[in-house]
């Protein structure tokens, strides 16, 4: 239908209130990060006077990169992992017929909607136990079993979506399997798994309870856990300064990385609840 | 792929389950690559969650704590009394409570304009969404900080607004600064799946309703509203949820003093503080017990296709 003019404007209008707010809190933490210690308590939302001693701070200090690299390797394996088996389990849902299948999902949600708290305690002492405290694996199991009912509902939903006759149409048109699924299927399944694996990195990469709670040093605790953390450079002051700039390094990429593929992102999260 | 089955003379299927005759080999072979396909996710879960939640439940029934171990010894129900009989407990499951609601019903009236908004707009319909995945992809913990210093008196811009004031120190301006910070995080994961489910209703139906009169109010509470209650219900019990089990905001913010603890922080704090696992497993557990009480209300009361039920696949 035709708006007219008046609405547009006042969609317009709404349209840039909305960016304005959502970019506030995050365009905060970017001037805190360049300000000076000095200027830290002069509440000015621009700095003031720039500096980029919090950057070259923190970048040089293992306790930060190497809390960076847990971060990503945790992170890339875990999402890895959960991905292979989640799409293996939601090929099954969407294409076989086997019973149990509203179980899986029921069961999945079911896990999806555990307060991490109450897999902590438990975990903690467990892992203390079997010598995975404070290890990359100790975190990557966790992650692996609480990103899969992630995985498996949002591709499931994606993998309904796939016409998989078409298989069978490149069968009679002379492909071998292996051809109708490499030409075929794999192109389509390809998006929705690229989803699903940006889908649960980026809850990986959040992830903060967890991380907490089964990790001790920075041998495996990762970059949200280690920030919380920062004592910074002396022990009077807060590092606000420094804590910032930590903050804007593991959120930037990821910003980046998330404007990049909104479109599927958005996809990814609306499949299931639209078809589910 | 599918197999008619020719009925077979009497033979009762070993479990019960079918009723009719037995499958051929083709549906059996199925069956089986299924089980086998979902298996190893299917253990990977259980193994995590399950034998931890019957360890926890287990913990929960001694008196454990982890600095003098020798004392550990088997007292029953006993940590289950001392939790629920204390003003602790009850406060902070108030204070959750709260910020549940609270949070989550400004969520969805923001998160519906919103909705509203994104698929009205022709204008920047990319810059809307990005703006709104900006929140959802920034790290909770880094979010947080950005809101503590922007409270916190002599250092942030927002406590300077209000005559550098220091909400985060008392009870309950911290709570309203937490739900802040909560709103701002996941009204957009709310207004994605409350649009999803607004571009079900079909357009014609909105014109023909505007034909017949019907005013803009009209229109979205007795068209749009009743055709998209599924996925509302999915949204709302989602977030619902996840808001109870908060955690990150709370830690950053104000770390649970002046009471603005939720369940989760209370049990951090008995847990790894107070080293207590037999009282912070029964805190877990009841954490448990009220998810699940959240969740039965919602699909039992409000008679949602939950999802995963027959409705909704």
């Amino acid at each position: 239908m035709a708006a007219t003019t008046r609405s547009k404007v006042g969609w317009s209008v709404a349209n840039i209130v909305t960016i304005v707010l959502v970019l506030i809190p995050l365009v905060w933490i970017i001037s805190l990060s360049f300000k000076t210690t000095a200027s830290i308590t002069d509440p000015t939302y621009f700095p003031v006077h720039w500096t980029w001693s919090n950057y070259s701070g923190i970048l040089t200090t293992s306790t930060f990169l190497r809390p960076l690299l847990n971060s990503i390797g945790i992170g890339l394996i875990s999402t890895f992992i959960a991905v292979v088996l989640a799409s293996m389990a939601a090929y099954a849902v969407a294409r076989l017929r086997f019973p149990g299948k509203q179980v899986l999902i029921g069961v999945s949600l079911l896990i999806a909607m555990f307060p991490a708290i109450a897999l902590a305690t438990p975990l903690f002492n467990i892992e203390r136990i079997l010598g995975l405290f404070n290890t990359w694996p100790g975190l990557i199991i966790p992650y692996i079993a609480t990103g899969l009912p992630l995985g498996i509902y949002t591709l499931s939903a994606f993998f309904r979506e796939i016409p998989w006759e078409l298989e069978k149409a490149a069968k009679v048109d002379g492909a071998t399997p292996f051809q109708a699924f490499v030409r075929v299927i794999a192109p389509l399944a390809a998006p929705g798994m690229v989803t699903t694996a940006i889908l649960v990195f980026l809850f990986c990469w959040n992830e903060f309870l967890l991380a907490i709670t089964l990790t001790a040093t920075t041998a495996a605790r990762t970059a949200p856990a280690a920030l919380s953390f920062f004592t910074g450079n002396s022990q009077f002051a807060v590092p606000t300064g420094s804590i910032s700039a930590a903050a804007v390094v593991i959120t930037i990429p990821i910003i980046i990385f998330v404007l990049f593929f909104q479109r599927r992102i958005v996809a990814g999260l609306t499949a299931g609840a639209v078809k589910g | 792929m599918t197999t008619v089955t020719p009925p077979v003379t009497a033979q009762e299927p070993a479990t019960g389950r079918r009723r009719k005759a037995p499958l051929s080999e083709g549906a059996r072979a199925e069956r089986r690559l299924g089980w086998l396909l979902c298996a190893p996710a299917v253990i990977v879960m259980v193994a995590v969650t399950a034998y931890p939640i019957g360890y926890a439940i287990y913990l929960s029934l001694e008196r454990y704590i982890m600095s003098s171990p020798q004392l550990t010894k088997f007292v029953g129900l006993s940590n289950y009394g001392a939790i629920l009989s204390s003003p602790f407990w009850w406060h902070a499951l108030v204070v959750t409570i709260i910020i549940t609601v609270v949070s989550v019903g400004i969520e969805f009236v923001l998160g519906m304009l919103l909705a509203l908004l994104m698929y009205r707009t022709i204008w920047g319909k990319g810059g809307i969404r990005t703006a709104i995945l900006i929140p959802y992809g920034i790290v909770t913990v880094a979010a947080a900080f950005s809101w503590l210093y922007a409270w916190t008196p002599s250092t942030g811009y927002l406590s300077a607004l209000f005559g550098n004031a220091a909400p985060l120190t008392s009870t309950w301006q911290a709570i309203g600064v937490i739900i802040l910070a909560e709103i701002w995080k996941t009204t957009a994961f709310m207004a994605l799946l409350l649009m999803a489910g607004l571009s079900l209703v079909p357009e014609d139906l909105l014109k023909a309703s505007k034909v017949d009169g019907a005013s803009a109010w009209q229109r979205f509470t007795k068209v749009i509203l009743p055709l998209m209650k599924p996925a509302i219900l999915v949204a709302l019990l989602f977030r619902m949820l996840d808001a109870f089990r908060i955690f990150d905001n709370i830690f950053i913010l104000t770390a649970g003093n002046n009471g603005t603890g939720s369940v989760s922080i209370l049990t951090y704090d008995n847990l790894f503080i107070g080293l207590n696992l037999g009282l912070g497993s029964a805190l877990s557990i009841l954490i448990l017990i009220c998810v699940a009480i959240i969740a039965f209300v919602f699909i039992r009361g409000f008679g949602a296709a939950a999802p995963g039920s027959s409705a909704a696949r």
